[in-house]
């Protein structure tokens, strides 16, 4: 919702920009100038950045206080922080968000494993490393929706071939716990490459030299690899996950399609949605779409404060 | 404030720009106004997809019509109803005034109404709409006392089922599982066909089944009335005993309309409660329709071999099962009305526009290219008509016991919950569902509570 990316690994590599002056000399006219045509330049982002994010958010929060619904405009009233309450008192919510976090865990896990191979590949690769690389990627470039529609005619039975290898008169998408199974499957293939492609930059950081002198002295792959590559590549790691992570927690194309939430697959995304765009409740989707924002940077948090992920545009040691 | 370092430069270098990008916006807004068109008022009617040509033509006609009084331009919503349903709300919530006429499925007239989405009709505009309209039709349109919506088509189910392995068709719900058990005890097709998946067809069939056992959903005040007597317990129960009888369809619970269509072209199936275009379908070969060529064996069991006798041969239709066998089933309507905006230039206008709209030729037209029956009860005696549909009389038969969906603005989260509770309907506990619904609906109607 409000975290995107911004050259998500580009930070890792760059050195800080300027040295940090020691304590506050008075400004040079010039200089001030210079500082004020800084914040006059600034200035056009910064009100395009309020206009857009930070004006629907509150927006957002507002209605999530309100009694609002599209169909009973005559009853909208100030509600405090009771549609918090009927969301969070709702069983609908929480086995929403338990498919949620499900799917967030496991489709991250696999995606780390897949990436991290994938991205070992790609490193290694030495002929035909363009061709490599842009195969590796076509997946995470085909719309999602696109994606998950063909998805759904596959596992379709009469007309899905990956239907026909299952047993007759089985609909896989019509269980929760196989069309979980199925949905998680729809993301780990879309977005493995994104997550590979992340590790990858990461991988550049370990330097050659390195992993060659361990060879020398004895190392096999496997220990080259988590006590050289793996610790080397953490700020990449961390952010890797923290970016799918976040992504994952939203996720919405992949069910909308698959299943539409039916037989309890359906995801928080899906259920403000429909309590939005089907009930007309805007109260209580707002509520809804607030607690989803606020899970999101609590995850975040948990990433930058104790795992250590570099915050995107900060220093990879967290200076400042 | 100080003057910053070469000020002149820097405005000289940044005027052209500004001058440029002001010039842009300008253009952009300019160019978003237009100029207004010339020519009599244009009237916009939004319609489904399905069938958007016949309603296009439905609008050239009356165009024609008005004599350059008015023109009506037929706009295409989406495929899906809910999708037609968020996109009016959302021109209609920002005032759009661009949209005059609209398509509103027969589930909406209370919704938009008590939004004041859409304007109430005249007295008079009303009482010409009334005449010659199928009683239930009519008063699909109808709220708080006021026409809010013109019928344009409806739609019932029937019971569409075998005559070979069904010689005298079930009356009754209990009569059809009974059949469906002695059919699947002798190897033979046995499969109900109902809508069941998770989805506004299966509140249908429990209002179907509830209405026709005496009971009521919610009443127009708000009222619910779903835990009065023993109608709900009645109507879960039969849900989940076609649901877990060994004979029933293992994919039931993700039925939907086409689904038992498919099932009885394929010869699985024995019985199916479904729509009229089924007949249509089994009746018109490949790719038009489904076709119902696969072949039957002496017994009735679908084969591979050119037996000489197919599906389509001993296919026929009855009137909808009873649940209560003194009393005939109500079917619940659907169909598709014509309302007016409240956001329309021209409201005088688009009523009047509505009664050309929905006009006999415009209705035949309907009912012959797009597959969808009338709402004018004197169609029902047209060669034109009965020749497209053999069933028709049982489909009079139906609309004139039809029973309405609940009206009531919160519809649609009464029947998203309902969907919820009884899908699947093999786990239906008839003891216990019917005081959840109550509750669950309770919230509903009240728009508090979240919809799943």
């Amino acid at each position: 919702m409000a975290v995107q990316s911004s050259a998500p690994a580009a930070e890792a590599a760059t050195a800080p920009a300027d040295g940090h002056r020691q304590g506050k000399p008075q400004l040079s006219e010039g200089a001030r100038a210079e500082r004020r045509l800084a914040f006059l330049l600034c200035a056009p982002a910064v009100f395009i950045m309020v206009a857009v994010t930070a004006y629907p958010i509150g927006y957002a929060i507002w209605l999530s206080l309100q009694r609002y619904d599209l169909r009973f405009p005559a009853d909208q009233a100030f509600a405090g922080l009771s549609n918090y309450v009927v969301v969070l008192t709702s069983g609908y919510w929480w086995s929403a968000f338990l498919v949620t976090l499900l799917i967030t865990v496991i489709s991250v896990a696999i995606e780390f494993v897949l990436g991290l191979a994938l991205a070992l590949v790609m490193h290694r690769t030495i002929v035909g490393r363009g061709l490599t690389r842009t195969v590796v990627l076509i997946p995470y470039g085909i719309v999602t929706v696109v994606a998950a529609f063909s998805w759904q005619f596959a596992w379709t039975p009469d007309t899905g071939y990956l239907a026909a290898l299952l047993p007759d008169g089985s609909a896989p998408l019509t269980g929760q716990a196989s069309a979980i199974a199925l949905i998680i499957l729809a993301e780990v293939w879309k977005t493995t490459p994104f997550m590979a492609l992340l590790l990858l930059a990461g991988l550049a950081l370990v330097p050659d030299d390195l992993l060659k002198a361990a060879q020398v002295d004895g190392a096999g792959p496997w220990q080259r690899l988590t006590q050289i590559i793996l610790p080397m590549m953490k700020p990449a790691i961390l952010v890797a996950l923290l970016f799918r992570t976040l992504d994952a927690f939203r996720i919405f194309d992949n069910i909308y399609i698959l299943t539409g939430g039916s037989n309890g697959t359906g995801s928080v995304s899906m259920l403000g949605y429909n309590n939005l765009f089907r009930a007309f409740n805007l109260g209580i989707g707002s509520a809804i779409s607030v607690l989803i924002f606020i899970a999101v940077a609590i995850i975040a948090f948990i990433f930058i404060k104790l795992f250590g992920a570099a915050a995107p545009g900060s220093d990879p040691d967290g200076r400042r | 404030m100080r003057a910053p370092v070469h000020p002149e430069e820097r405005r000289r270098g940044r005027r052209p720009l500004v001058v440029a990008a002001c010039g842009l916006l300008a253009a952009a807004a300019l160019a978003g106004c237009g100029s207004a068109p010339t020519g009599p008022p244009v009237l916009n009617y939004y319609t489904a997809a399905d069938n958007a040509a016949g309603y296009a033509a439905g609008a050239a006609a009356c165009t024609e019509a008005a004599g350059g009084r008015y023109t009506i331009v037929q706009q295409t919503l989406p495929k899906a109803a809910d999708d037609q349903r968020l996109q009016l709300a959302r021109r209609l919530v920002a005032g759009d005034t661009a949209v005059d006429l609209m398509l509103l499925d027969v589930t909406w007239t209370a919704e938009f109404a008590e939004a004041g989405w859409i304007a109430p009709f005249p007295e008079d505009e009303a009482r010409q709409v009334q005449q010659g309209t199928l009683e239930a039709a009519y008063e699909t349109g109808r709220y708080q006392d006021q026409l809010w919506a013109a019928p344009l088509n409806t739609n019932t189910q029937l019971l569409w089922y075998r005559t070979d392995l069904s010689p005298t068709p079930p009356a009754t719900w209990d009569d059809m599982i009974r059949q469906s058990e002695a059919l699947h005890q002798q190897g033979l097709p046995s499969y109900i066909e109902t809508q069941a998946a998770q989805y506004e067809g299966i509140s249908v069939w429990f209002n179907t089944l509830l209405t026709s056992a005496g009971g009521q959903l919610v009443s127009e005040n708000g009222d619910v009335l779903v835990d009065d007597g023993d109608a709900a317990y009645q109507a879960a129960s039969i849900m989940q005993r076609v649901a877990t009888s060994p004979a029933s369809d293992p994919s039931l619970s993700v039925a939907q309309e086409n689904d038992g269509r498919l099932a009885m072209e394929a010869g699985t199936a024995a019985f199916q409660v479904n729509y009229p275009f089924v007949n249509a379908s089994i009746n018109t070969p490949p790719p038009d329709g489904g076709g119902g060529g696969t072949f039957i064996d002496e017994q009735g069991r679908p084969t591979a071999e050119n037996t000489g006798r197919q599906v389509r041969d001993v296919f026929a239709w009855a009137p909808y099962p009873r649940v209560d066998a003194d009393r005939p089933a109500s079917v619940t309507i659907g169909g598709f009305n014509i309302g007016v905006s409240t956001t329309s230039r021209h409201p005088d206008l688009a009523f009047e526009a509505v009664q050309c709209l929905r006009n006999r030729e415009n209705q035949l037209l309907n009912a012959t290219e797009g597959g969808v029956p009338p709402t004018l009860s004197e169609l029902y005696e047209d060669p034109a008509f009965q020749a497209d549909y053999p069933a028709w009389e049982a489909i009079r038969d139906s609309l004139e016991n039809a029973s309405v969906r609940p009206k009531t603005p919160a519809y649609q989260s009464i029947s998203i919950v309902l969907a919820d509770l009884l899908n699947p309907p093999a786990q239906i506990n008839p003891d216990t569902i019917v005081p959840q619904l109550a509750e669950q609906v309770e919230r509903a109607v009240n728009s508090e509570g979240l919809v799943p």
